[in-house]
């Protein structure tokens, strides 16, 4: 354990509380127990690694593989080092200059022209120089971000202002050509893949350092403090459906894929712990032999338990196909938990897309098909939930069963038109449950357009679902 | 007999236990790094300091991710580099205290009233219970040995997402005190705290109370440089212009959206393979006909063949 002075130690308590707030505020569960192992944990590896110190907080502190990605930010944020530019912020007036917008005002910070940095950059990706690189994008942000003190701003814009001036598809295809023609061992197309794989990657390491730049120059005008808080943004499993970039949306796929199977788990597992049969008379004996015939351990009979049928119906229309998508995918993820999955497109018109979801290698190609191929549009492409509804009653109305699990995915706007509202009615008194899943806040049902509020009467129960914690309990009830 | 099963435990005080050291700690996160390299583990920066962490902090380490990317592997090289004895409970469904913590040996016990009955009549009751409910008919089970070990000892509980979310309950008591209470011999405590590693596949959430009492380690496939290291270590006469394509064709089929991605030992197998066959450089057919070896299902090895396909209609250098 390294030895470290009263003053020492307290300085050091005050930073890791504050960093613990922080992490808090983004909301992390940490417990007093996981504080405290902070502080002895960062006592013994000390904070001269800065690597170790992130790898050290994480242990502690970040017990789920979700949350990796906001402990990452908060950690760049508040153990920022120094920015590795001499130059500060470009003040006001010259940005005036590069607000113009031509890469002409380039040289402003650097010296050199935009011609000059395009061919260095180049070469440094190309020998894949990682510091050359890291001391580039500081240059980038100098010559192309037109970066202002005081501005109380996230960093986003500089990033994108940065990236568009830097044109990085172009050099990507220029970085291919020069390979290629370079390194003469690459002759094959597998080969080239790969070597592009490199560039690519090498070229999401520029990325990164232009924005970890933009984080420590931040940090260095503001403080870590306000900078976090400006830049709080919800859990993954907290982040709503319907207003999630799609960068977030891919995020949140990769994690409804492992939520998914924890589900699965779930309820193949209380299938199996169903209240046991009658006694089992032969095992019992069978058993009572080692304890000389005494039947100490009585053994059960299993009772089999059906799986459910589940038929899906789902509003797929722009406003709310991101949450129509993930439970989908969710659905066909706990595939093997129901005995048979069919899945309802509706938008004005319905129609049955089992089959697509069944032929398609996975959920984003299922949902191209159902886009392109299935006949959803009845007249105009606005939702009708009326008259959707009526066209499943008359089509497969006849198909539910007492085994029947109906799901009904959507926000209820039927854009003023009749709700016909007695079939859902129908399908409640044929089916085993039926369930509806709205990914509007609470507070918006039955104003407006909504007619939930009707539905409501016949549904088992409506769930608010705007995220994947509120999807992830829903799925509970699926046994 | 029926005497016996009603018999009434005895609870002794439960013993706060006592200022606990650890079998072992190590002296630096490098020291970490080059043990474990001895025993031919290649960590990287993130597992020696957690690794080094649970030394100094005496707490166990709970290891997720995906499968096959080194969590038992890893108990098994730090037991090995610190010499010590590797005690490792499988866990699975079902799994309860007889086998996790201990077990009275029932025939022992009943063999031993019956031989007592037909030798001396009349034997004292309390002087039977004495003599059945000793440490003699204790059968110990993995954690129980674990923590009354006296040797140097590294506890893996593998799986432990395995076991119902009530079962785990048996381990806070043993992870968190290092002590275990058999009611009718009273509270066994450690002499020493144990090395302990907890690795789990995620296919459920583990209970707040366990995580909290663990340091939390999420491995995920190596990164493009280790990987390469672990091909180079592990697979005999492979050169170092394989091993990188190797390493970089496997890392390009992780980014694919596969049912299950190629494990470590998967891409060491695919290594041997492609060095049996005598492909020394790789292409298009000689991928093809080995991806089996790299994927175990028929969808996922279908969707790389057709992402490979694509490459060769699509001339890469104009992308």
């Amino acid at each position: 354990m390294i030895k470290l002075k009263w003053l020492e130690v307290s300085q050091l308590l005050e930073i890791i509380s504050g960093f613990l707030s922080e992490l808090r505020a983004w909301g992390l569960p940490i417990s007093l127990t996981e504080s405290i192992d902070v502080g002895l944990a960062t006592m013994s590896i000390g904070l001269f690694d800065r690597q170790r110190l992130r790898y050290t907080l994480g242990a502690c502190v970040v017990k789920s593989p979700a949350h990796r990605a906001v402990f990452d930010k908060v950690f760049d944020i508040w153990f920022s080092l120094p920015s590795s530019s001499d130059i500060s912020l470009s003040a006001p007036d010259q940005l005036a200059t590069t607000e113009q917008g031509s890469l002409h005002s380039g040289a402003l910070g650097t010296g050199y022209s935009p011609e000059e940095f395009g061919e260095m950059l180049f070469e440094a990706l190309l020998s894949g120089d990682d510091s050359l690189i890291r001391r580039l994008a500081s240059d980038a942000l100098n010559m192309y971000a037109g970066m202002e003190t005081g501005r109380p701003v996230a960093g986003v814009y500089y990033f994108y202002r940065t990236l568009r001036n830097l044109n990085l598809d172009g050099v990507l295809a220029e970085l291919m050509n020069t390979g290629f023609s370079e390194a003469k061992s690459y002759t094959n197309t597998l080969q080239k893949k790969l070597l592009q794989e490199d560039y690519r990657i090498e070229i999401e390491k520029l990325k990164k350092e232009i924005q970890d730049e933009i984080t420590r120059r931040l940090v260095a005008d503001r403080g870590a403090q306000a900078l976090a808080a400006s830049q709080r943004t919800p859990l993954p499993e907290n982040l709503d459906f319907m207003n999630a970039t799609s960068q977030e949306l891919a995020q949140l796929r990769r994690i409804l894929s492992v939520v998914a199977r924890k589900i699965a788990t779930r309820l193949a597992r209380k299938r199996r712990s169903k209240k046991s049969g009658p006694l089992d008379f032969r095992s019992t004996i069978r058993h009572s032999m080692s304890y000389g015939g005494a039947p100490v351990v009585p053994r059960f009979h299993h009772r089999s338990v059906s799986k459910p049928e589940i038929f899906v119906l789902a509003d797929v229309s722009g406003s709310v196909a991101s949450f129509a998508r993930f439970t989908l995918q969710l659905v066909y993820a706990l595939n093997s938990q129901f005995s048979k999955v069919r899945a309802f497109a509706f938008i004005d018109g319905i129609d049955e897309v089992t089959e697509f979801f069944e032929k398609a290698s996975d959920v984003a190609e299922a949902i191209r098909l159902v886009n392109t191929k299935a006949d959803i549009v009845w007249v105009d492409g606005h939702s009708d939930y009326g008259h959707a509804f009526t066209v499943f009653q008359e089509r497969w109305g006849k198909d539910i069963s007492p085994k029947t699990t109906v799901l009904v995915l959507g926000d209820a706007r039927s854009n003023y038109h009749t709700p016909q509202a007695w079939v859902l009615k129908e399908i409640q008194s044929k089916a085993k449950h039926l369930w509806w899943l709205n990914p509007e806040p609470r507070a918006y049902w039955r104003t407006g357009d909504s007619v939930i509020g009707e539905y409501e009467t016949y549904c088992e129960k409506v769930f608010e679902c705007r995220n994947l914690t509120q999807l992830e309990n829903f799925a509970e009830h699926l046994e | 007999m029926s005497s016996v099963l009603d018999s009434h435990p005895k609870f002794t005080d439960n013993v706060v236990p006592p200022n606990l050291v650890p079998h072992f700690t190590f002296d630096s996160v490098d020291q970490v790094l080059k043990g474990l390299e001895s025993v031919s583990y290649l960590a990287d920066e993130q597992i020696a300091t957690v690794v080094y962490l649970a030394g100094q902090l005496a707490k166990p380490i709970l290891v997720e991710g995906p499968a096959g990317t080194g969590k038992t592997e890893l108990a098994k090289a730090v037991a090995a580099f610190s010499s010590s004895r590797l005690i490792r409970l499988q866990c699975y469904e079902g799994l309860d205290e007889s086998k996790a913590l201990y077990e009275w040996n029932y025939r022992k016990q009943l063999l031993c009233i019956q031989a007592q009955e037909t030798s001396q009549e009349g034997l004292a009751w309390s002087k039977l219970e004495a003599d059945i409910f000793s440490s003699d008919f204790l059968l110990t089970r993995p954690l129980l040995d674990a923590i009354s070990a006296t040797d140097p000892v590294v506890l893996l509980i593998d799986e432990v997402d395995r076991v119902e979310m009530e079962t785990e309950a048996l381990f806070l008591e043993a992870l968190s005190d290092w002590q275990v209470s058999v009611p009718e011999l009273g509270t066994i405590s450690a002499n020493r705290i144990p090395f302990a590693l907890l690795t789990s596949n995620a296919t459920r959430e583990l209970s707040e109370a366990l995580k909290r009492r663990c340091l939390y380690l999420y491995l995920d496939y190596p990164s493009l440089e280790r990987e390469r290291e672990i091909l180079r270590k592990k697979v005999e006469g492979i050169d170092d212009y394989l091993a990188n394509q190797v390493a970089k064709m496997v890392r390009l089929i992780r980014s694919f959206d596969l049912k299950k991605l190629p494990s470590i030992s998967e891409t060491l197998d695919w290594a041997r393979t492609l060095l049996l066959l005598g492909i020394g450089s790789l292409d298009l057919e000689g991928t093809k006909d080995t991806l089996h070896i790299l994927l175990k299902y028929a969808s996922d090895i279908d969707k790389v063949v057709k992402e490979l396909d694509k490459l060769d209609t699509t001339d890469v250098g104009d992308l």
